[in-house]
Order: structure tokens, then C-alpha cells, then sequence
């Protein structure tokens, strides 16, 4: 039961914090992917590399349970599907957490785009056994891997010679100075306006 | 619609949402449920898709391999849905649907109605057909749904919580994924009267 109270909180967040950074937005998404918009791309690193922070300092610290730790595998697949993903993502502007929240917001694209995903989901259960078989599925790395060391006995850390806990700082840190880095804007229109100083 | 925060509280915000997410219970991740919805209705309509099971490991079994898998992980999900991750989901829809509701619109309620059916952008570029961009997004769907089970997650289980435990998958996941996404919304939404440069 606890568990399902968690569900709920855990899930009412993570959906208000989506609505809110502006990432229900296809209009939002699409800017970002033409790379004219960066605001959302900004958000979204800082908030990956803010909360790999945390969650290193956290297990450091002890007051992070290392079971909660879970690490996907690393494969042929996921570098394909990612770009298969990748495709949709830019022609809709949604993705598959997005599209959930925006047809809770009123979405009709997104609520197309959902019944779409369905079918999409079903095609792969029917193909599974396919392509199960081949070498989409050969993993790579050992499958499942962290850079960092994590603690965690069920998943080896490529990187061992240095301290997992720096490392992965030292990561999350570096993304969130890259996000900090990024311009919000790309539109050359403002820049000219303001900062072209005649020749003369 | 506009209730936007400006992006660093935003950050802030959203860092905050995958990091209890993963103190507390696990990390986030959301198209496994596309997967678990769809085995709900294939079980209604056929209920010999999933049965109880003594020999699998989470006591349920499927004729499907992909719901058979990891000792019925999914095919236990999809009959039990009083679940964790499914229950997130909802959740977090409801989320969505609640901060929209509480935010104030600087549009007007029609401008908010054609915003709901097509982002500006596409209009800008395709024009107002309501079928063009719903064929559209169906398709856009289905592609993203199939390239999330590919790879076994989607932009919040591999790209947000995978990077940020710093797993492999997660950066090679999302290479893939800006591989594709960068060219194509570059070819099809930059032309000249979207500013493009």
C-alpha cells in the first residue's frame, strides 16, 4: 500500500514538473530539436546532471539505499531504437512520457500519438521473438554497465581506477556547466540587433 | 497553457523529481506501461494470453514471448495493474492535467483550442489540416513506441535516470536518438518562413 502512495506522490510530481518546464509542449520540443530553442534542452541537462549530483552524494553519504540503483542494459538495440525514437520524437514533438501528460493537459495530437504508441508497442510484442534472435540484441560492454562505480554488486563500473562517487560528480557538474553554457536562443535575429557594431 | 518556469527553476524542479523518485522507490521510466495497457486489453479480448504460472518466477506466464519474459515480469504487471510503476504513470498524467488547470493562459480560449490540435510550428510549415497532423502523429507514435521497447526505454527510463546513475545505455540511448531527431526536425520544420537561418 505504501508503495502505491508513493506511486501516486512520486507520479503527481514527476507530471507537474513536466507541465511546468514547458516539456508538454510539442511546440517546445520541436524548437528545441531545430536547435532555435534551447531552453528546454538547458532545463533537462541541468536537471540529469543536478540529480546525478545528488544521487552519488547520496549513496556516499548513505542515506541513498544502493537497491534502488537499477541500470538498463546496454545493447545493439538500444542505439537503434533510440534512433527509430529519435524520428517520431522530431516529427511529433512528443515522446512517450510527454504524450501521456499532454493529453492530460487536452492534447489531441498527443492523444493520437498515444493510440499510434499503442499499436507501435503491440507490433514490438509480436516481433519480439524475432528480433530476439538476431544482432540487435548483442550486448555491449557487458550490458549492464555504469561508468561510475555505483556500490552496487549487480552492475560492474567501466571506469574503476578512479573514485565512483568523483567521477560521477565530476559528470553530473560538467553537464550542469554545459547546461549553464547553452544559449536559451539560437535566432540570429536578436543577436544581430543588439551586438553588431558597425564596421566603421 | 503558459505557466512555463524560466529554465533553471525548471531544472531544479524536474532534478528534484527524478532524484526522489530514486531514493525513495526506483528510477523513473514511463513506455514499459504503453506495453502493460496493451497486454490488459489483449487479455480481455483473449484470455489465454496470460495464465497463472507455478514454474515462473513472478507466478504468471504468457503465450506472448515478449510478456513471458524475465519470469513473467510483465505478464504479472499487466494482470495485477495495482502496481507501482503502472499507478506512476497515472499519476503522473494526473500531474500534468492538475498543473494545467492551476495555471492562468495569456491566450485566448480558442487560441488554446488550435494549440491543443497542432503546435505552432507545424502550422507555420504544414499548414492548419487537423488529418495531416494526426496521420502524422499516429505514425510518429507507433515509430517511437516500437524504438522505446527496441531499446528498452524511452527518453525518461534511459536518457534522465539512466545518465544520471551514469549508465552506458543511457548515453548510447540517447546518441541514437539525437542522431535521428536533430536532422529530421531540421529538414522538416526549417524552411524560410520559420526563421530558419
Amino acid at each position: 500500500m505504501t508503495k502505491i502512495m508513493l506511486a501516486t506522490a512520486l507520479g503527481l510530481f514527476f507530471g507537474f514538473a513536466l507541465h511546468r518546464v514547458g516539456a508538454t509542449s510539442p511546440q517546445h520540443i520541436i524548437n528545441m530539436l531545430r536547435l532555435k530553442d534551447l531552453r528546454l534542452m538547458k532545463t533537462i541537462l541541468f536537471a540529469i546532471g543536478l540529480s546525478s549530483v545528488v544521487l552519488f552524494l547520496g549513496l556516499a553519504l548513505g542515506f541513498i539505499d544502493v537497491s534502488h540503483i537499477s541500470v538498463k542494459s546496454a545493447y545493439v538495440g538500444v542505439l537503434i531504437g533510440g534512433g527509430l525514437l529519435g524520428a517520431g520524437f522530431a516529427i511529433a514533438g512528443l515522446c512517450p512520457g510527454t504524450s501521456l501528460a499532454a493529453a492530460a493537459t487536452g492534447r489531441k495530437d498527443a492523444m493520437v500519438f498515444i493510440l499510434g504508441g499503442f499499436v507501435g508497442a503491440f507490433a514490438y510484442m509480436l516481433s519480439f521473438d524475432f528480433i530476439s534472435q538476431t544482432f540487435l540484441m548483442d550486448k555491449i560492454a557487458g550490458g549492464k554497465v555504469t561508468l561510475a562505480v555505483t556500490g552496487s554488486a549487480k552492475y560492474q563500473a567501466l571506469i574503476t581506477s578512479v573514485s565512483g562517487t568523483a567521477l560521477a560528480i565530476g559528470l553530473g557538474l560538467a553537464l550542469m556547466a554545459f547546461a549553464w553554457w547553452l544559449p536559451e536562443e539560437t535566432s540570429p535575429k536578436n543577436k544581430t540587433d543588439h551586438k553588431m557594431v558597425p564596421a566603421e | 497553457m503558459n505557466a512555463r518556469l524560466p529554465w533553471l527553476a525548471g531544472g531544479v524542479l524536474l532534478a528534484m523529481s527524478f532524484f526522489l523518485a530514486v531514493m525513495l522507490v526506483k528510477p523513473i521510466g514511463v513506455s514499459t506501461q504503453f506495453v502493460i495497457a496493451d497486454a490488459m486489453v489483449w487479455n480481455q479480448i483473449d484470455d489465454t494470453i496470460i495464465t497463472k504460472s507455478d514454474t515462473n518466477k513472478k507466478g504468471y506466464a504468457s503465450s506472448n514471448a515478449y510478456l513471458n519474459k524475465s519470469g513473467g515480469k510483465y505478464a504479472k504487471n499487466a494482470a495485477e495493474p495495482m502496481n507501482y510503476s503502472f499507478i506512476f504513470v497515472l499519476a503522473m498524467m494526473a500531474g500534468a492535467g492538475l498543473s494545467s488547470l492551476l495555471s492562468s493562459s495569456k491566450s485566448t480560449p480558442a487560441q488554446d483550442a488550435k494549440e491543443r490540435e497542432m503546435p505552432q510550428v507545424w502550422r507555420d510549415r504544414f499548414g492548419s489540416s487537423k488529418t495531416l497532423r494526426y496521420s502524422a502523429a499516429f505514425g510518429a507514435g507507433f515509430l517511437v513506441l516500437f524504438g522505446a521497447r527496441l531499446a528498452g526505454g524511452c527518453t525518461s527510463g534511459h536518457m534522465m535516470s539512466g545518465i544520471m546513475q551514469t549508465s552506458l545505455s543511457g548515453y548510447i540511448f540517447t546518441i541514437g536518438v539525437f542522431a535521428t531527431a536533430i536532422p529530421v526536425a531540421m529538414m522538416m520544420f526549417n524552411s524560410k518562413s520559420n526563421g530558419a537561418v
